[in-house]
């Protein structure tokens, strides 16, 4: 399809390369490219084995089991279970045979290893199906060999491999012989409707371990003689600590160091509560210099978006001419506060530095950078310095920032003892990384009951909107179309949040072309498929999303969600629909009003297409809470700060969306066989949108600002 | 410092800690139990959630000093082989993401079912309203709770 983004091409001799193992069996290098990320043990020393560049393992006994490590660390996206289903698909063996792994980060030997962007599976699909089949190939050839038969007359199923004689190998039988033969590297894929593991269901590989409770995540892990470490931060962002007194800190049974780092202080100890309780006994002088609040933010957001300096990212036609030119202009401005990621299991790292090497083990999912940054803080090589990953309770983005890493290893190079730092609930919520505060104000031009003109202009703290997403819709519907930027540098840190900047955007734009459709007096499903037209058959290359297949959601989505059906009374609902991360969504939200004013969201129906699914239980999860987040954070994430100093330091005020707010999700995945596209985010932008219109149509008010409940004039509890 | 004997998983133990070290921390750094998890260290999440004498209570508020006799099981001590119905049920319907919240949503359904085996949908959703889930397995969980409730008559 002319609109899909082509993958980088890749030497299929550079992803595969096997060798006998010592012990028994064959081992198969992968690279999978900028699909992935690695960590743990594994089966031989793979720098002897001279497997450099390669970053994850398919491992065939001589028993037949086959152990498949998986590059990628978990997030709870689930491609720990999803990209080797792919590979054992092609490999041809059952399911239940396969287990799987972590494999190891080991940055001396790969390259490569950062994920993100719900690009894993998109980027993995090609390389790992063509390396399972390549195996399967070589392993029937061993067969063939044998028989002394051509390996056409050979079938494989599940692992074992038959001729026309009836005569049976196991892989197991066969796997020595084969890992002696030349690599395949161009063998037949299966053809879809072959297909026995993708697109069924496959249980999270971790499923037993997580219900019973055994060590999976970074604050699990320990080693002898390891102690904990806990930092008091500035209060607020851009204070400077002046001196501090750690008198009654250095009284607490179990701190057996107490320092200062930069404007930090560390307080390590033999124990969690030890270290937390020294940390609390602090008594800190900090500077008082005058500092950011959030109406100095929204002051300035404002007089950005009021003013004229703008880098502009995709101009097409003329905006001002169409809008001189229009009968009427509609402006509306979106605002959106900051917010924490809240990450399940808080910020923590483990840091063991000592004369011989540096590790480092830890929820992290940029390893690579970490590594070159501790090793430059630290003035040591590289080469000494080894990064572990662990399962992590959940990501969202923050975990691509490593700032505790870096905290976790100057602390230890201080005391140097194995070190776990940990944040505190409050730490992790005050620390900074926020998703940035962010405005839009969006302009669009009508003239003889047409749109001619759209001009998008965003006002970010610290960062802008990635280049690509100029390219998204509307982008190519309406001739004059524009969108501009501009940013202002705070001291607050800010980092990506689950689907960067759109998580916003869908709602500001979803909103606005709703309510423009509505001062049109068009249907609003039928006025985004006009505009959708007009995109078809276009020679833009910048395009990213494809008119076709965000046509086929939006009339799905109308059909499962019963649109065109009268809803029952008491029920209103709000369409959205978006393109991002390769994928493309609709959503139908199904929400009633209660007495206080509030909604309460029945129902959200959510049609998607991602190409194909490789496993549909993962993949709905996936899509139900990528909608629950969207809702819940629309509804209630707000981070404001008085003089630098966040206003929310836990859950107590701090509201996530909980149990009784949470929506039946109904999930519809379009079936096309093209290749698989994002998943871990595309679900959560329209979810906003859908809603806010949904509640236009029960109250008559258009929501321009994120908290809804803030907006709509009331923190009353929202029941479900 | 002051000794205690607990008795977790049916198993006796005497802990060195102070008197206000919260469960939790005595579970997870002196006992090696880490499947009980620490989200906020106020009550407010629910992945910390234990069994105190068959009641869900969360780790992170009760101290080791009052802890005393009473009988402490963790996810650890649920079943010996994932074979507790919930257990079960978090895996017939497939309920993690992350899977960090999980085992203090499988604390608290449990020692929910126990006291109510019939529940309503409407009961199952107060009960778990304490457990943050930050990846949204809500619908899931729900699921996954009036499952093991089936299982469990």
């Amino acid at each position: 399809m002319k609109n899909e983004i082509t993958l980088p091409a890749f030497s299929r001799r550079s992803f595969m390369r096997t060798t006998a193992l010592a012990g028994g069996g064959l081992l198969i290098g992968v690279n999978f490219l900028n699909s992935c990320k690695p960590e743990a043990k594994m089966p031989e020393d793979i720098s002897q084995l001279n497997f450099n560049n390669f970053n994850a393992y398919i491992k065939i006994a001589d028993n037949g089991k086959v152990t498949i490590f998986s590059p990628n660390p978990e997030i709870g996206q689930g491609v720990k279970t999803s990209m080797p289903m792919i590979v054992a698909e092609e490999l041809d063996v059952a399911w239940k045979d396969v287990y799987v792994e972590q494999a190891p980060l080991d940055t001396k030997n790969f390259t490569r290893q950062v994920a993100g962007g719900s690009q894993s599976i998109r980027h993995g699909w090609d390389i790992l199906r063509q390396t399972g089949a390549n195996a399967r190939q070589m392993l029937i050839h061993a067969a063939a060999k044998q028989w002394e038969i051509s390996p056409a007359d050979c079938k494989v199923s599940e692992g074992v491999i038959s001729d026309s004689k009836g005569n049976q190998l196991g892989y197991g039988d066969v796997v020595k012989a084969a890992a002696a033969l030349d690599i395949q590297d161009n063998a037949p894929l299966k053809d879809p409707s072959q297909y026995k593991i993708i697109g069924r269901d496959a249980i999270n590989v971790d499923i037993d371990k997580i219900i019973s409770g055994k060590p999976l995540f970074g604050l699990d892990y320990s080693k002898p003689g390891m102690h904990y470490a806990c930092v008091l931060r500035p209060p607020a962002f851009g204070r400077k600590l002046v001196s501090f007194d750690d008198s009654e800190t250095k009284k607490v049974t179990g701190v057996t160091d107490v320092f200062r780092f930069e404007d930090k202080i560390a307080v390590v100890a033999t124990n969690t509560w030890a270290a937390k309780k020294g940390k609390e006994k602090l008594q800190a002088r900090w500077d008082d210099e005058k500092l950011e609040s959030t109406e100095d933010h929204d002051r300035i957001l404002l007089g950005l978006l009021d003013g004229k300096d703008f880098e502009t990212l995709r101009a097409d036609g003329d905006v001002k001419k169409a809008f001189a030119e229009a009968d009427r202009v509609i402006e509306r401005t979106y605002e959106s506060p900051f917010l924490p990621h809240s990450c399940m299991e808080p910020m923590n790292f483990f840091a063991d530095v000592t004369d011989e090497e540096v590790e480092l083990t830890g929820p992290i999912q940029t390893p690579e950078g970490s590594q070159k940054a501790v090793a430059e803080a630290l003035g040591v090589d590289i080469a000494k310095v080894r990064v572990n990953m662990t399962r992590m309770g959940g990501g969202f983005g923050r975990r691509l920032i490593g700032d505790f890493v870096l905290e976790a290893a100057k602390i230890s190079d201080v005391v140097r003892k194995p070190v776990k730092l940990f944040y505190t609930r409050e730490d992790d919520m005050t620390c900074g990384q926020y998703r940035p505060a962010i405005k839009y104000r969006i302009a669009a031009s009508l003239k003889d009951g047409k749109i001619t003109g759209y001009h998008l202009k965003e006002a970010a703290v610290n960062s802008n909107m990635y280049g690509l997403i100029p390219n998204f819709f509307p982008a190519g519907a309406i001739e004059n179309y524009q969108v501009d930027v501009a940013n202002y540098k705070s001291h607050i840190t800010t980092a990506p949040w689950r689907a960067p900047y759109t998580n916003f955007l869908a709602f500001a734009e979803q909103s606005f072309l709703d309510e423009l459709f509505e001062i049109m007096e068009t249907d609003p499903i039928q006025a985004r498929l006009d505009l959708l037209d007009n995109v078809k058959g276009t020679t833009d290359e910048r395009i990213q999303y494809s008119p076709e297949r965000m046509q086929e959601v939006i009339r799905t989505a109308v059909t499962k969600s019963g649109w065109n059906v009268p809803a029952s009374p008491g029920v209103f609902r709000g369409f959205s629909a978006y393109y991002c991360h390769n994928s493309h969504v609709a959503e139908v939200v199904d929400v009633t009003m209660n007495g206080n004013g509030m909604p309460s969201v029945k129902k959200v129906t959510c049609v998607v297409d991602c190409g194909i699914v490789v496993n549909p239980t993962g993949a709905r999860n996936q899509v139900e809470g990528g909608v629950i987040d969207g809702i819940g954070h629309a509804m209630y994430g707000d981070l404001s700060f008085e003089n630098g100093t966040p206003g929310v330091k836990n859950f107590g005020a701090y509201r996530l969306i909980r149990m009784e707010e949470a929506p039946e999700v109904d999930v519809h995945f379009i079936q096309n066989g093209l290749s698989p596209t994002g998943l871990g985010e595309p679900a959560l932008p329209p979810a906003g949108a859908a809603l806010a219109n949904a509640i236009k149509k029960a109250t008559g008010k258009r929501i321009l600002a994120q908290p809804f409940t803030k907006y709509l004039g009331t923190e009353e509890k929202v029941i479900g | 410092m002051p000794a205690f004997n607990i008795t977790v998983n049916g198993k006796a133990h005497t802990v060195h800690a102070d008197s206000d070290t919260p469960l939790l921390w005595v579970l997870r750094d002196e006992l090696q139990l880490v499947g009980t998890k620490f989200g906020c260290g106020i009550g407010q999440c629910g992945a910390c959630t234990v069994h105190v004498d068959g009641e869900a209570t969360r780790s992170c508020l009760l101290t080791i000093g009052q802890a005393g006799e009473r009988k402490i099981t963790t996810i650890e001590g649920l079943s010996e082989d994932n074979s507790h119905p919930v257990q079960q049920a978090w895996k017939e319907i497939d309920v993690p993401q992350c899977g960090y919240c999980q085992a203090g949503q499988i604390m608290t359904a449990s020692a929910f079912l126990h006291s109510n085996p019939n529940p309503t949908s409407e009961d199952i959703r107060g009960a778990m309203q304490g457990n943050i889930c930050r990846c949204a397995t809500y619908t899931r969980i729900e699921k996954a709770v009036s499952l093991a409730a089936e299982k469990m008559s």
